[in-house]
């Protein structure tokens, strides 16, 4: 049975699934909930200034008739009163002090208000503080959020404030409407943070009503932008999360940094793991189906770091980072191929119009005597027993380039494989081989001449 | 978006009727309810829009089917409607009689590990959406001054009627009953398509122009002159007639399996109260006669000569029949109908065994002597198949096998006269679907022949 605990900056956890500060973090009562379903931690839903909220604050996104896949918000930090929030902090903490409270923060951009929040904070006995520079709306209109996440001096600056005057290991979350994430997060480094989360939502637009020509959420007429989070999200966290753990900046400061976005099952934590996180944080998934979730999250990857022979977090952390290269550093003389497997493919034949209308026309259809056919039929011809006769495509693999289209087509698994063949072109990154001969990234001619060479023949 | 599918359609099924809304009776519910929005969005979904799909290669009418599902996924059920009825004009109906399992849904890829999309219920989705809201997809096409007349308004002539009306010809469309639609209104059970969609069909041909004279048969040599005397072409959509007598004492007690379908959704009051019915025969029809006695509350066997594997119904319907809990009995042959004072007891029967095949790889049956036994039954429905078009000789038209002869344009012996349908198919295999594909090859041969024939008198064209 793999140990699943996490020692994060300092704070203790039995798990490394935290809920991230948001709706399902709003209150005591719903946090007593959750650790009773077994989360190992929770992120208190942002305390500060004074907000009002209003209604309605959410919108989602469906398709193909999937609810949830992301969901966009333009809800603001708490609004319960701050010693509520407190007092209610301090009697959780006393209850669960093996769970990791950490308490979500947002002020004005003031170093008095800043000493003030974070000494409440302490008074708790909580167990660590997450700097929230990240709210995309609402909040960042004021000067907070966001507005100090995407500056990164103010973020220095704020995070250096709070840092000076505590204690506790401080985490400072990220906003992902940047062009580079590692600007904020060397920021938050040189104003000591002790650790990075991220990501925070993603400004977007959910949809427009076409019935009511409304924008969604449609807040009395008026729609506004808002924070975007939930399944669809995960790929660009995981860029991000990559970006900073290999950052040789972040590498050095040994900070280390708790990944969200988009986490709905275990398989998802997993790949941030591997990614480098050392926690990982959830929302959207528990606002979509409840706290019961992090049952199978906790066994899940209890199961699959058992068959994998990981026996701690730390073992799995960080293990697929090796892997991260730069596209100059790759192999240019890699090369694979599509194969169709004839057994299973069922002839939906999604490969071959991919192929030929976007890809590079090298899939062929082949009736059964081994012919190649066009699409099309004959009319006078029907019948169930067509689909006997049906054409299955075949890939023409000395014209194949291994972009993998057919692959992510098929919908059926383990039918179309990408193997690794011998290549025809010298293994050499583009990094060496412009380093070698510069002449190839500035003239056609030189690139064609290096093509005759090995033998290259675009199609 | 604003979808009422689904309350809407469920209501107007049964009350929207013209005919039947006030004597709806849920025993003959139709088998499968329509897909709810929710289930046809999932639904749609499933499907993979396969490239060159083999559905619409299976489909007779070639309907390009994953394109209306995937406008069915988009929302755009109006779309998916026309791409349907693009194809075939009797999609309402098709959808609900169609055996899919043989057709489009068998030819699914998903077959292969999964079960295929529910395309005939999708189909169905949509062109109710549209039907049931009277919205106009086609229009009328330029008149050409040419007039076609079309006998017989089920699905062979509706369909011929409407791609003839489309390309802007005058259209009459004659048929012998009071109401329109043929086999569609009079020949399949509730249970599968209310009278209402067939009627919705002959009313979608009529917007198109189409003049629909009911109550006007063909009986001879003669109409057939003058029709071509006043029109341009003349398409026959004959259908088949009634169920041919079987040639036994007690004859006159036997009821007619087409009858008594016809009674079920016209004139339920005019079905006997049976406790115990015997039906002869193991076609599609026979079945659908044994399921409305079943579901009226009768013991039902069926009786056929030859054995579970010879049988002409399809397997699904085969199964459909054993799950309402109707009995079989094969290698039976009836030889006379039993009864006691004009009441009918059962059928005196006697028992087969196979032989050698026949020309058609049947094998022969052959009665077993002294194996006589009764069947009991209060009432006894022979389904053994159609007569031939009686007809077809009478109008001098070459015939084969009792069937109207016609070349691969659905042209007959007589150069401008037409035909499709049953009346022209040795086999009943698929019959609406193909009656519906019969109409449009009809329609572009007349069509051809009407413009050419145009070209080379010009004169007499623009004057009609």
């Amino acid at each position: 049975m793999a140990d699943l605990s996490v020692n994060f900056a300092g704070i203790r956890a039995p798990n490394p699934f935290w809920l991230a500060s948001a709706p399902p973090t709003n209150s005591g009562a719903q946090i007593h909930r959750a650790f009773e379903h077994g989360w190992g931690g929770a992120v208190w839903k942002t305390i500060g200034a004074p907000v009002l909220n209003i209604s309605n604050r959410y919108a989602g996104l469906s398709i193909a008739g999937q609810r949830l896949l992301a969901i966009n918000n333009v809800e603001l930090i708490s609004d319960r009163p701050l010693d509520v929030n407190l007092r209610e902090i301090a009697e959780i903490k006393r209850l669960w002090p093996d769970r990791a409270v950490i308490v979500s923060a947002m002020v004005d951009a003031s170093p008095e208000a800043w000493r003030e929040i974070v000494m409440m904070i302490e008074d708790t006995g909580a167990d660590g503080i997450e700097l929230n520079y990240g709210c995309p709306q609402g909040m960042s209109e004021r000067g907070m959020g966001a507005a100090v996440g995407q500056v990164p001096e103010m973020c220095e600056l704020n995070t250096h404030w709070v840092t000076s005057v505590t204690r506790l290991p401080v985490i400072v979350k990220l906003t992902p409407n940047v062009t580079r994430i590692t600007e904020p997060a060397h920021a938050a480094i040189a104003g000591g943070a002790n650790a990075l989360s991220l990501i925070n939502t993603i400004n977007s637009v959910m949809s427009v009503d076409l019935d009511t020509l409304q924008i969604t959420p449609n807040i009395g007429g008026r729609g506004t932008h808002g924070g975007y989070a939930g399944p669809a999200v995960k790929p660009i966290a995981l860029n991000m999360l990559t970006e900073l753990l290999t950052d040789p900046q972040v590498l050095r400061s040994g900070v280390p940094v708790c990944g969200m976005g988009g986490i709905v099952t275990w398989k998802d934590a997993a790949e941030f793991l591997l990614l480098g996180a050392g926690a990982v944080q959830v929302c959207t998934a528990a606002m979509h189906y409840g706290y019961r979730i992090v049952e199978d999250m906790i066994d899940g990857l209890s199961n699959w770091m058992d068959d994998k022979g990981f026996a701690t977090i730390a073992d799995v952390s960080g293990r697929a980072l090796p892997q991260v290269s730069t596209f100059g550093e790759l192999d240019l003389g890699y090369q694979a191929v599509a194969r169709i497997d004839p057994d299973k493919c069922i002839q939906c034949n999604l490969c071959y119009v991919a192929c030929n209308d976007t890809a590079h026309q090298c899939i062929d259809l082949v009736a059964g005597n081994g012919v190649r056919v066009d699409p099309g039929y004959d009319v006078r011809v029907n019948g169930k027993a067509v689909a006997d006769t049906r054409p299955t495509p075949v890939v023409r693999e000395p014209d194949c380039v291994g972009c993998a289209l057919c692959a992510n087509v098929c919908p059926v698994d383990g039918c179309i494989t990408m193997v690794s063949v011998p290549g025809t072109q010298q293994s050499v990154s583009w990094d060496a081989l412009t380093a070698q001969r510069p002449e190839i990234a500035s003239s056609w001619d030189a690139m064609m001449a290096y093509r005759a060479e090995q033998g290259i023949e675009i199609h | 978006m604003t979808d009422h599918a689904l309350g809407d359609d469920a209501l107007s099924e049964r009350n929207h009727s013209p005919d039947t809304h006030d004597r709806y009776d849920p025993r003959f519910a139709p088998t499968h309810p329509p897909l709810s929005a929710h289930e046809a969005t999932v639904e749609a979904h499933r499907c993979l829009y396969c490239y060159d799909a083999p559905c619409i290669q299976a489909c007779p009418t070639h309907i390009d089917i994953p394109t209306f599902i995937r406008k069915i996924a988009t929302d755009n059920l109006r779309g998916s409607a026309r791409t349907i009825l693009e194809a075939n004009f009797l999609g309402g109906t098709c959808a609900r009689v169609c055996p899919v399992e043989e057709l489009c849904e068998g030819a699914c890829v998903l077959n292969a590990e999964d079960k295929p999309i529910a395309i005939g219920r999708l189909q169905r989705h949509a062109v109710d959406h549209v039907q049931q809201r009277g919205v106009p997809l086609f229009q009328p096409g330029p008149p050409t001054g040419r007039r076609v007349a079309v006998v017989g308004s089920g699905p062979a002539g509706l369909s011929v009627s409407a791609e003839l009306a489309k390309l802007g010809h005058a259209v009459t469309l004659l048929e012998k009953r009071e109401l329109g639609g043929g086999l569609s209104t009079y020949g399949i059970i509730v249970l599968r398509e209310p009278v209402e969609v067939s009627l919705r069909e002959v009313e979608a041909v009529r917007a198109l122009g189409v003049t629909v004279e009911t109550g006007h048969e063909l009986t001879g040599k003669a109409g057939l002159d003058t029709l071509l005397s006043e029109y341009d072409a003349v398409f026959l959509g004959l259908g088949l007639g009634a169920v041919p007598a079987m040639g036994i004492p007690g004859e006159e007690h036997l009821i007619d399996g087409l009858q008594y379908i016809e009674d079920s959704k016209l004139h339920p009051e005019r079905l006997p109260h049976s406790a115990n019915v015997v039906v002869i025969g193991a076609g599609n029809t026979a079945i659908d006669a044994a399921t409305i006695a079943r579901r009226r509350g009768a013991d039902v066997t069926m009786l056929y000569r030859r054995t579970e594997a010879e049988m002409t119904a399809y397997r699904h319907e085969y199964e459909f029949a054993l799950s309402e809990g109707i009995g079989y009995r094969f290698l039976t042959q009836p030889v006379r109908v039993v009864s006691e004072d004009g009441k009918v007891k059962g059928v005196e029967c006697v028992k087969m065994v196979l032989g050698v095949p026949d020309t058609g790889g049947r094998p022969t049956p052959r009665p077993l002597p002294g194996s006589e036994f009764v069947v009991p039954g209060d009432a006894v429905i022979k389904a053994i198949g159609q007569e031939k078009p009686a007809l077809a000789h009478e109008l001098g038209l070459d015939v084969s096998g009792g069937y109207i002869v016609v070349n691969p344009k659905m042209q007959t012996s007589l150069p401008r006269v037409y035909a499709g349908g049953d009346c022209v198919r040795v086999r009943g295999t698929a019959s609406t679907v193909m009656a519906v594909q019969d109409g449009k090859y009809a329609a572009a041969a007349i069509h051809g022949q009407l413009l050419q024939h145009a070209e080379s008198h010009p004169q007499e064209a623009a004057h009609g």
